[in-house]
């Protein structure tokens, strides 16, 4: 799965540790006029205040594949590794294992290359049917602080956070990463791992040995999601829930910082599961360059990584969700066209004076329709809706069943579609974030049907029904209820500034019977230089993986006061940090990342984070903090409240 | 040193052991430490001590040099000539996966408990010259092949505060938690690998198994107050219990882990704030079994000269760990003190010293032990014929004896005829008036910056303490302690005591001193828990020594040692100043088995509630390597042991595997304890 992907490759993450002094005298900066700034350049191991000592004890929740995983069983083929690492940290030694057997046996390379890449996907691989283990392989996630540091060497992800908690003195037993099998459906995690038990019983140790202190959750991308996940599943009764009782939020939490959230889903899921696009496996290739490079798989890399990412129910969670209400439908979308990269000026109070927005880029706004997730053809992406043909999908998966057998030995759900209903699909034409999961269900009807079981992607009626009882729902925001704590914060950190893909252009392929059967047509380009239309990706506001509208509609709209989603009126900020590239490659990603992983390097944030646990509150900190139209879009939302 | 607590001695090489001991050691490095690079340091060594200052030893020095380039060369050879993917899975070395053909299915969650200098460390907040290092292994793997370019600023890291015994200003040492990856391979971990493997086979993983780690180095009590280990380990073994069908946990402490539980035990019914508040129930509620492991429940005589002098060729394991700290020229001779001074300031130590006194570990004149030969040169276990078994007269008999018993009794003697002669031609004690006359004391300050508490000391008290034909016991051995080093024993003993309670009833025993001294508490009120002594006999194992003053009277030196030279004939028990009995290699039968054996059998005041304890021992068969050895360490790989493991982690019970398994003498050791139950 590309959702986090990887496009540089400097290593910073050392210098950033253990070196404070590297905040550069830009502009941009000043936007952070924080007592601290001087402190950074002090002395190594005190660069905060005195007066930030350890008050809360934190827990991070990692996202999708940042957490790692090891063997615990396996197959023949797969001996020797257990408990190594078959995803994440330095990956030691099933790389080590590779280079040794390539250098080993040159002769022999057609046999090991085939055999070893595919061991490992197998292995990563979950069950078709259940989601759960396959049969005979066990693979589980790692646990303790070690579990998503880094994901590849080099390559931090909380590890510049917990260094800054520590030099306030956070330790192991203050700080906890509560690390699940990201593979897994969220109500799975509890059902094989007993995980969500685990996160609860350390947070209620935690609070009871630090004096009572309520902690600050800090989730990551879909962690995000977990979490929302756990706070239904804690106060839910057994034997769904976890028991805690309806006061055990308020109990046991202060804030839950969530950074660069899709509370809302993002398109790339979409993409993802859809195509497995080319440009997305960059992660598969961070952590095995020999794999896509040297031809392991051959050519059906992507088959193979799409059969591996397909029995990942995890990936479901991420789908667009709360439809055309949200994303806008075929000739509208919240956005309007207003992107505009080089935007970073602070708007606060944006709502008051955005009326002349929508005329910045008048040029640029004629023709997009973000609404439009997928569109097959770029004359079909701009055309106005009454202008498009569209056959109907339903009809068509009426007319034909038959499957046509392949031979081909990768197999996918694709070939047990036939052609007519590749055809079918690519008839419809255009596709919003409604219709998408109808596109879903059509060409991968398994995947969705497991998905369905546990996620959820609508937009709730009334909250009050018992079904919502159910935990598909827990993790969608538009279809649960906050839990009943008026004293927890709940923030939205996330990156703005950087394009981040919205919607897609596709086309059908024709190459062969065994390929995946569309593809984004990266032919389609926009027109003017500063176009959103770029090889056949349509980007919006966001952190390069998840748009604004995304990562900050619950907290600028859906949960701001008291609404039906938010019924105790827990407050929520939104603090929105703008991206600035590395200045030089020293810098390596950058103290002022936006970028959705970068981020957790970025030093305003870190300040924000250290100083909630500090025992800060939102107030405190300043807010909101926004630089995006967020407020702007979510005007444009009719949502029920 | 308390790290060579399980060090790897070969008590048949003299002057060699420096080297020949570490390199054994060492083989348990060289996964995380190049070959070649083991082999240029041994060389280097090699060339060291060459031009080194002892010239008389030049020769000795050659050879040893050439045994262990051997050594490296086969080792070296050993390795490259496996196959690149090194195949754990020897079918003989995998119990589990017969049981799991048999049907076996983990049941109950296992809770692994960890001894000393067995965990890792890392480090969270430290000096300048340790930058760069957060978040790095100070102990154990990882990130310590850096520190040993900076050795003094490893051992000054790794100490912990003179008084408190807690952290030191500015320094923030933590243990590593949970189950460590095993892509941190390192030699404490070994030894729980292949039982973590076997364990994985029938069906373990994460959230059935669980790896108590705390800080070696503190006193129990410490690790809750500073890092709220114990809180951690109750709330892990509540969730494990819920988490899994409401299943019992089986705990398998190691070493110094069954004191460590033993605290525990008594902690988690305490109320708070001393105790955890789980009341009294709570043991009966969450425990199936605990399966210690070598354990050192009446502590070890190897603690004693770890404290007393960091012996020499006891720094074995301190050097497998770190070759460069000891042959780097920054401490060059003075290595010792510098890893004396750091291990004092650990309180464990002190949990390991032996407890009873002269009631367990005999007295001038009397050991438990005195029917013990020490025939181990042939490897043979030896048994005493059916007609020995008369206890009542085995007194009379030892007069009539030929060779009079070894007095192990005397843990400490300063010269062989201290260790033999008749207590009645020893002179009296005369610690007291020395104490007395400490006063004077000659506080020298040009000793510099590696002083030991030795430096506090006059001379001329040291050499009273130490003059020739004394001899101390379990008992007297505290105030010789007391005397050489009074901080680190103010300390520690606020936190350890090493009595036999009179009356467990009484309510200073309710203080957490106590908790971890089976001879002053009480089990917990738990009928159903059962209790495993599983421990390696038939190795020769410490059990007292003869010392000597050092010769040299210059400061920094520690003012005794081992008298090395002292040896009896073939076949003695007595090698290199060393009085050998049965045990493990590090801990005598004599403490790990008493207590499953006499203290807590059946109901006794000690065990209440009547609790099922079995003893379990191992015997080591030639040759004492691998997947058969039961030395301290090694034995965590036995199949035998692993097997009960897993049986009991199955569910079966004590005797469903086949109740009590003995081969050394401790039923007749006991009985001659005179222990009130």
């Amino acid at each position: 799965m590309s959702f986090l992907r990887r496009r540089k490759g400097t290593d910073s993450s050392k210098s950033q540790n253990l070196r404070c002094n590297i905040v550069k005298e830009d502009e941009k900066n000043n936007l952070y006029e924080s007592p601290r700034k001087e402190s950074y350049n002090s002395k190594k191991w005190s660069c905060w205040d005195k007066g930030l000592t350890v008050n809360h004890p934190v827990v991070f929740v990692p996202g999708i594949v940042t957490g790692g995983l090891e063997l615990w069983e396996g197959h023949q083929c797969a001996e020797g590794l257990f408990r190594k690492r078959l995803w994440g940290g330095s990956f030691g030694e099933l790389y080590k294992r590779l280079e040794v057997i390539r250098e080993a046996s040159i002769k022999l390379t057609d046999f090991y290359m085939k055999l070893i890449p595919l061991c490992w996907a197998q292995h990563m691989s979950l069950d078709n049917e259940t989601g759960l283990d396959p049969p005979g392989i066990r693979v589980r996630p790692v646990s303790g602080l070690v579990a998503a540091d880094y994901f590849a060497a080099g390559y931090f992800v909380w590890a510049v956070l917990i260094a800054n908690l520590a030099q306030i003195g956070y330790e192991e037993k203050t700080m906890y990463m509560a690390a699940y099998d990201w593979r897994l459906s969220f109500q799975n995690t509890e059902v094989r791992d007993q995980t969500l038990s685990r996160i609860k019983s350390n947070i209620e140790l935690m609070v009871a040995t630090n004096g009572g202190k309520k902690v600050v959750v800090i989730p990551h991308s879909m962690g995000v999601l977990y979490f929302l996940h756990f706070m239904k599943w804690v106060e839910a009764p057994p034997p769904m829930g976890g028991g805690g009782g309806s006061e055990w939020c308020a109990k046991h939490i202060k804030a839950v910082m969530n950074i660069g959230g899709p509370f809302l889903g993002v398109p790339k899921s979409v993409s993802g599961l859809f195509s497995v696009e080319a440009r997305d496996i960059a992660i598969a290739r961070t952590f095995a360059p020999g794999f896509l490079d040297k031809d392991v798989f051959g050519l059906q890399t992507f088959q193979h990584l799409m059969r591996m990412t397909r029995t990942w129910d995890s990936t479901m969670s991420m789908i667009p969700k709360g439809g055309e209400t949200i994303w806008g439908g075929l000739d509208w979308s919240p956005e309007g066209s207003s992107f505009n990269s080089g935007a970073k000026t602070l708007r606060n109070n944006s709502i008051n004076n955005t009326d002349q927005i929508p005329n910045i880029n008048l040029a640029n706004m004629k023709n997009v329709n973000y609404g439009r997730i997928i569109s097959f053809g770029k004359d079909v992406a701009e055309a106005h809706s009454s202008k498009i043909e569209r056959v109907d999908l339903l009809d068509s998966m009426k007319a034909d069943m038959l499957a046509n057998l392949t031979n081909c030995d990768i197999w996918i759900e694709y070939h047990d579609i036939g052609d007519h209903r590749i055809k079918a699909v690519a008839d419809y034409k255009v596709y919003t974030a409604g219709s998408i999961l109808d596109l879903l269900h059509f060409v991968s009807p398994k995947l969705m049907a497991r998905g369905g079981a546990h996620f959820s992607y609508g937009i709730a009626d009334n909250l009050d029904d018992p079904k919502y009882q159910h935990y598909k729902y827990w993790s969608n925001p538009l279809e649960t209820k906050l839990p009943d704590a008026p004293d927890m914060e709940i923030y939205s950190m996330y990156g703005v500034g950087i394009p981040t893909e919205r919607a897609y252009v596709y086309k059908v392929t024709t190459a062969t019977d065994c390929s995946i059967p569309f593809q984004i047509d990266t032919s389609a380009e926009g027109g003017s230089e500063d176009s959103c239309l770029k090889g056949g990706v349509f980007s919006a506001d966001g952190d390069e993986t998840v748009p604004v509208l995304s990562a900050g509609l619950m907290a600028a709209k859906g949960w701001r006061g008291k609404t039906r989603f938010n019924p105790s009126g827990i407050p929520t900020y939104i603090r929105e940090y703008s991206h600035a590239p590395p200045a030089n490659l020293l810098e390596g990603r950058g103290t002022q990342s936006g970028a959705h992983v970068d981020i957790m390097g970025n030093f305003a944030l870190i300040e924000d984070v250290i100083r909630v646990a500090a025992g800060a509150t939102g107030k405190e900190l300043g807010g909101d903090h926004v630089y995006s139209y967020i407020f702007k879009w979510a005007e444009r939302i009719n949502l029920q409240l | 040193m308390a790290s060579n607590f399980l060090r790897q001695r070969k008590p048949y090489y003299v002057e060699s052991t420096i080297n020949c001991s570490s390199s054994s050691d060492q083989k348990l490095v060289n996964l995380s430490f190049g070959i070649n690079e083991t082999r240029n340091q041994t060389k280097k060594r090699q060339a060291k001590e060459h031009h080194g200052r002892r010239s008389c030893l030049d020769s000795c020095c050659w050879v040893t040099g050439y045994l262990c380039t051997t050594w490296w060369l086969l080792l070296f050879l050993y390795h490259c000539c496996l196959p690149f993917t090194v195949v754990h899975e020897v079918p003989e070395l995998m119990p589990a996966a017969r049981l799991k053909r048999e049907g076996l299915k983990g049941i109950h969650p296992v809770v692994l408990v960890p001894g000393i200098v067995t965990g890792g460390l890392e480090l969270w907040e430290g000096k300048p010259c340790a930058d760069g290092l957060f978040r790095k292994r100070l102990w154990g793997g990882g990130g310590f092949t850096q520190l040993l370019k900076r050795p003094l600023c490893w051992l000054e890291h790794l100490s912990l505060h003179n008084e408190t015994g807690l952290d030191p200003p500015g320094i923030r040492v933590r243990p590593v938690p949970g189950l460590f990856g095993a892509d941190y391979s390192a030699p404490g971990y070994f030894v729980w690998d292949v039982l973590v493997k076997n364990l994985a086979k029938i069906g373990y993983e994460g959230k059935n198994l669980h790896m108590a780690a705390y800080d070696w180095r503190l006193s129990f009590q410490n690790t809750e107050v500073r890092d709220r280990a114990l809180s951690k380990l109750k709330s892990k073994i509540e969730l494990m219990y819920r988490a899994n069908g409401n299943k019992k946990v089986v705990v398998v402490p190691h070493s110094m882990g069954v004191a460590y539980f033993l605290h525990f035990l008594k902690w988690v019914k305490t109320p708070p704030p001393m105790g955890g508040g789980g009341g009294p129930g709570w043991c009966s509620e969450h425990i199936k079994a605990i399966v210690n492991i070598g354990p050192s429940f009446l502590g070890v005589p190897k603690a004693v000269s770890n404290i007393l002098s960091a012996e020499g060729k006891d720094v074995a394991y301190f050097r497998a760990m770190a070759p460069g700290v000891l042959d780097s020229g920054t401490l060059g001779l003075r290595a010792l003190e510098h890893v004396m001074r750091v291990s004092r300031t650990w309180d464990s130590v002190v949990s390991l010293m032996p407890k009873g006194g002269e009631t367990i570990w005999g007295n001038m004149d009397w050991s438990p032990e005195d029917e013990h030969v020490c025939d181990f040169s042939k490897k043979r276990y030896f048994r005493l014929s059916p007609s020995d078994n008369n206890v009542n007269n085995s007194d009379a008999k030892q007069v009539f004896r030929v060779k009079d018993p070894v007095k192990y009794g005397r843990i400490i003697s300063f010269g062989k005829a201290a260790s033999v002669l008749h207590s009645s031609q020893l002179p009296t004690a005369v610690l007291k008036e020395i104490l007395h006359m400490s006063a004077s004391r000659n506080f020298n300050s040009s000793c510099g910056e590696a002083w030991t508490e030795y430096d506090e000391m006059s001379r001329e008290s040291i050499r009273k303490t130490g003059a020739a034909d004394k001899a101390y016991t379990a008992t007297t051995l505290f105030d010789l302690l007391r005397f050489v080093a009074p901080k680190m024993m103010n300390r520690a003993e606020a936190h350890f005591s090493h009595g036999i309670a009179d009356n467990l009833e009484d309510p200073k025993y309710n203080h957490y001193k106590y908790w971890s001294n089976p001879l002053e508490m009480k089990l917990p009120d738990a009928p159903n828990m059962e209790i495993y002594c599983s421990y390696g006999v038939g190795i020769p194992t410490e059990r007292s020594y003869v010392y000597k003053l050092s010769p040299s009277n210059k400061c920094k030196r520690i003012p005794y040692q081992i008298d090395t030279s002292v040896d009896g004939e073939d076949g003695s028990c007595l090698k290199s100043g060393v009085y050998f009995a049965d045990g493990d290699e590090s801990v005598p039968v004599l403490s790990a088995g008493f207590m499953c054996a006499k203290g807590w059998k059946g109901r006794t005041r000690f065990n209440p509630s009547g609790i099922n304890t079995y003893v379990r021992e191992y015997q080591s068969k030639p040759p004492t390597s691998g997947i058969k050895s039961t030395a301290h360490v090694d034995i965590m790989g036995n199949i035998a042991l692993i097997e009960d493991i897993l049986r009991v982690a199955a569910g079966a019970t004590g005797e469903e595997i086949g109740g009590d398994k003995i081969y050394s003498d401790i039923l007749r050791m006991s009985e001659r304890i005179n222990l009130r139950l």
